[in-house]
């Protein structure tokens, strides 16, 4: 492989890397607390991306306009998930929650095929962010580096509060023990309110992003990326926000690099993601960063 | 007590040779519509029956039934295509010269198509049941793509994406509900066996069920393989109602509509999942309509595509947030019921108090 | 025979820096009730959990009739002999009274799973003879009368007594009781205590109870260990444990004041 070629995979990875970090992360807060794997998450990907595309299409706004009402209508669907589909379920058997979230996916997904039609559109990139930059014999986008450098920023805002403010101390109490935080007058409604609106709001920026990048939006583009987060976030180890952002980056990295080596195994390329979740959850299921956790008895 | 039992066997019987006599009428009166619908009521009640035994009776999350349908559909249907198809529809790499002189009768091919999905059921099993609950979604539903995107890459076995077509097709009533009739007895004697027992102390409270000596991952397993065999057996019997099989039909859409019939119709009831599977079917035909443009007093109405998914999304979200039993929770249709209404009528009539 | 049944010799249970049990001895000799107890989180359960196979010690070993079961899988120590109840009662809620005691007949049936389906007469008799069974073990236990009845409809107490049958069906040389008398008044307590005494000597069995009610403890224990802190306290018999100052002071003591009130 030559070293042109070497580096673009290398700027592929860090891409893509970014974009399953920031999508991993709101899946590793939700289960972090609800022990639920938040099946719609991937699709509000999907929603914001419809949003924005309407916005810019349609209502022919200003791209950093739509992309705002994007991102803000995301997160309260996010939230409105929650409340509607989650919250009746808290006391249910695990079981009954995982089915109503995987209803939720498949009633997001198949409204968009009702609402805008199975086939992909083409996703407006605003120029103002999209545009090409030539180094010697290297051209490449300019999302190669604005989409690291947003996500980086916004991987900084998380783990800062998270970690100094309240909010955030009170999420990691509800993570590590539900009742307990809920005994001390934690809560604990407004906390996963504000755990899926974060999650939400990340997947509605990551969403847009994605679609500048790979332009090409249909209603069922959330699935694969989605079940690839969530693989990021279980490799980077579940519950842990650093563990989701290693993942995703981890992911990233060794699926462009894996078809960039092996093109023949294009074909197997999801599969691999599959393969080592498998792995990792009979091998290390704490992942990377993540710690075990014994079942009371 | 006695007399009892010769009752309900004897009501039991009679059923049997009604349903028979449905069946027989359906078979020479009905046109080929609706006995197709009734052949595809009965494979999704097989597959209906045979998820709710791994999810409803032993509580096991699985989303890979759709893997093993896979394996079973193309299983029986490389078994029983005549080479002469296979040299047709192997066009682009030709089939695996080991497989290309094969031609099976129908009924062995049925039957190894479930013991190859048994099979990988076994193999999937083994890993991904030491995982709990959502862990467990999440690995068989790995599994199951994993199982698609190899069948749709060895294309030398499977005819990758482009599918299997000519496969012998079979339209007799009395193959499918024979089939799916079978599956309820078999499924029904496990339940009420000691393993049927076993099934659910595991489902009801796994430590507690280790404790009294149940070895939880042998169960869960047998469980879980047996559900495998019974959705590679429809599996098999989708490629002779289709004649056609490929890859993309096996995607998580179809482990979706199990999933809703076997909530609909109640985790935990066999007769739950057979009536809701020929609910979910029957409806998915007419709601058809509201995918095709109507034309009501002159105004043209244009088809809303994927609606009907809206719509079983909408309903299964309606059974789990607010009627989570389902139509029939955990109760099994039976006689004993039937005698006491029976009863109470005869004792009304009379003027008796009951 | 001075086999003991239950040995323990320097149990312990580390959960990541956590030590739950520290170099626990204990002795459980045949036909005996051994009584186990000590303040909440003093690691009673654990020390349950880990004899059953549920937590594999840390370091230590666990004889049963002198045999090493240390890590033993659960199902196959409850094969071998030990059988327990569960701090927070754990019955099978979808099934009736008589199908919760029939699970632990299960894994003595002597038929397999394609003879059962069949009906074929060596499951058909297997089965009624444990269903048999398990009705004269209903009767002894006095719930024969409730045996088809949903488990989790009866009373709290009668819930306790079944949660103890479904043990006992297992045919245990060695019963675990995990705070059989929680939640009960002490009139509940008392009957609870001649039924323990009943049965050890009606199944001929061997007792080892965690408890809380004292008067249970004291009243049919033959000899008491006292953990505080995973750490042994004391040991010896009922007398010898209600005057030791250590226990008294960190137990007892708080135990006698609410008895005065």
């Amino acid at each position: 492989m030559s070293m042109d070629i070497f580096l673009q995979n290398i700027a592929n990875s860090i891409t893509l890397g970014s974009l399953y970090a920031l999508i991993a992360i709101g899946y590793t807060m939700v289960y972090g607390i609800l022990r639920l794997i938040n099946f719609a998450h991937a699709d509000l990907l999907m929603v914001a991306s419809y949003i924005a595309f309407y916005g810019i299409l349609i209502f022919t706004l200003p791209w950093y306009i739509a992309f705002a009402i994007a991102i803000i209508l995301t997160t309260l669907l996010g939230i409105g998930i929650e409340k509607a589909a989650y919250r009746p379920l808290r006391n249910a058997p695990r079981i009954s929650v995982l089915i109503s979230a995987i209803g939720v996916s498949f009633l997001l997904e198949n409204i968009g095929i009702v609402a805008i039609g199975a086939r992909p559109k083409s996703f407006p990139r605003p120029e103002e962010l999209v545009w090409n930059i030539q180094l010697g014999n290297i051209s490449f986008l300019s999302l190669t580096i604005i989409i690291p450098v947003v996500t980086l920023l916004l991987l900084v805002a998380v783990t800062l509060m998270v970690k100094k403010t309240k909010i955030g101390m009170a999420m990691r109490a509800v993570s590590r023990d539900f009742e307990t935080s809920s005994l001390m007058a934690v809560n604990v409604n407004k906390v996963i309110t504000a755990t899926f609106a974060v999650g939400s709001g990340l997947a509605a920026i990551g969403g847009l992003m994605w679609s500048m990048q790979y332009p090409q939006v249909d209603p069922l583009m959330g699935v694969f990326p989605g079940l690839k987060c969530f693989i990021a976030a279980v490799m980077g180890g579940i519950g842990s926000i650093p563990g989701a952002m290693l993942g995703g980056f981890v992911l990233g990295f060794c699926e462009v690099m894996l078809v960039g080596f092996f093109p023949g195994v294009s074909g197997y390329r999801d599969a691999f993601a599959f393969v080592i979740l498998i792995l990792i959850l009979l091998f290390r299921p704490g992942g990377i960063l993540g710690e075990n956790v014994v079942e009371k008895v | 007590m006695e007399k009892n039992k010769r009752t309900k066997n004897i009501l039991t019987i009679l059923t049997l040779i009604v349903v028979c006599g449905l069946l027989y009428w359906s078979e020479n009166n009905l046109n080929n519509f609706y006995i197709r619908v009734l052949n595809l009521a009965a494979i999704f009640a097989i597959l209906g029956l045979s998820m709710n035994l791994v999810l409803g009776f032993t509580g096991m999350f699985s989303l890979g039934h759709s893997g093993f349908m896979c394996v079973g559909a193309y299983t029986a249907a490389i078994l029983t295509m005549s080479p002469a198809s296979k040299e047709l529809i192997y066009y682009m790499v030709p089939i695996n010269p080991a497989l290309a002189q094969i031609e099976w009768p129908i009924f062995p091919a049925i039957v190894a198509a479930g013991l190859m999905a048994a099979l990988f059921g076994l193999l999937v099993g083994i890993p991904a049941l030491r995982l709990r609950d959502d862990y467990l979604a999440i690995a068989t539903l790995g599994f199951a793509e994993i199982i698609r995107i190899v069948v749709t890459n060895t294309t030398s076995i499977t005819n990758g994406s482009l599918g299997l077509k000519n496969i012998p097709s079979i339209n007799s009533i009395w193959l499918y509900w024979g089939a799916a009739i079978l599956t309820l007895i078999i499924l029904k004697r496990m339940i009420n066996s000691s393993w049927g027992f076993a099934f659910r102390a595991i489902r009801d409270n796994e430590i507690a069920a280790e404790a009294m000596g149940v070895s939880i991952f042998k169960h869960k397993l047998i469980s879980f393989t047996i559900g495998a065999f019974f959705a590679g057996i429809a599996g098999a019997l989708m490629g002779f109602l289709i004649t056609s099989v490929d890859p993309t039909m096996f995607r998580f859409l179809f482990t979706f509509q199990i999933l809703l019939i076997v909530v609909l119709g109640g985790m935990g009831s066999l007769t739950g999942s057979v009536i809701s599977a020929i609910v979910i079917t029957i409806m998915m035909e007419v709601l058809r309509f509201v995918e095709q443009p109507i034309s009501i007093l002159g105004l043209n109405i244009p088809g809303l595509s994927g609606m009907r998914m809206v719509i079983f999304s909408v309903l299964l979200l309606m059974v789990i947030l607010f009627y989570r039993q389902g139509l029939m929770g955990t109760k099994e249709f039976n006689w004993d019921w039937v005698l006491r209404k029976f009863n109470r009528i005869k004792a009304g009539r009379r003027g008796e108090t009951a | 025979m001075n086999t003991c049944t239950l040995r323990t010799d320097h149990i312990t249970m580390e959960f990541g820096g956590l030590r739950a049990v520290s170099e626990l001895s204990l002795e459980v000799a045949p036909g005996t009730i051994v009584g186990l107890i000590g303040p909440n989180g003093a690691g009673k359960t654990t020390v349950f959990n880990m004899i059953t196979g549920v937590y594999k010690p840390t370091s230590g070993r666990i004889y049963f009739q002198d045999r090493d079961i240390t890590g033993m899988k659960s199902d196959k120590i409850t094969a071998l002999g030990i059988a327990r109840t569960f701090q927070n009662i754990r019955l099978f809620q979808s099934m009736s009274v008589l199908e919760n005691v029939m699970i632990s007949k299960h894994v003595r049936l002597q038929a397999n799973l394609l003879e059962a389906v069949l009906g074929l007469p060596r499951y058909t008799r297997a089965n009624h003879a444990n269903y048999d069974e398990c009705m004269d073990l209903l009767k002894k236990v006095q719930l024969d009368d409730v045996c088809h009845e949903a488990a989790t409809s009866l009373p709290y107490g009668k819930q306790r007594r079944l949660e103890i049958a479904r043990a006992l069906a297992t045919n245990p040389s060695l019963l675990l009781l995990d705070e059989p008398a929680a939640g009960m008044n002490p009139a509940e307590s008392l009957e609870l205590m001649d039924f323990v005494a009943r049965i050890r000597s009606e199944f001929n069995i061997t007792v080892l109870m965690i408890e809380h009610h004292m008067e249970v403890v004291m009243g049919i224990c033959e000899k008491i260990y006292v953990l505080d802190y995973g750490e042994t306290l004391a040991k010896g018999n009922p007398a010898e444990i209600q005057n030791d100052p250590k226990v008294i002071e960190a137990y007892l003591g708080a135990v006698d004041i609410d008895a005065e009130n």
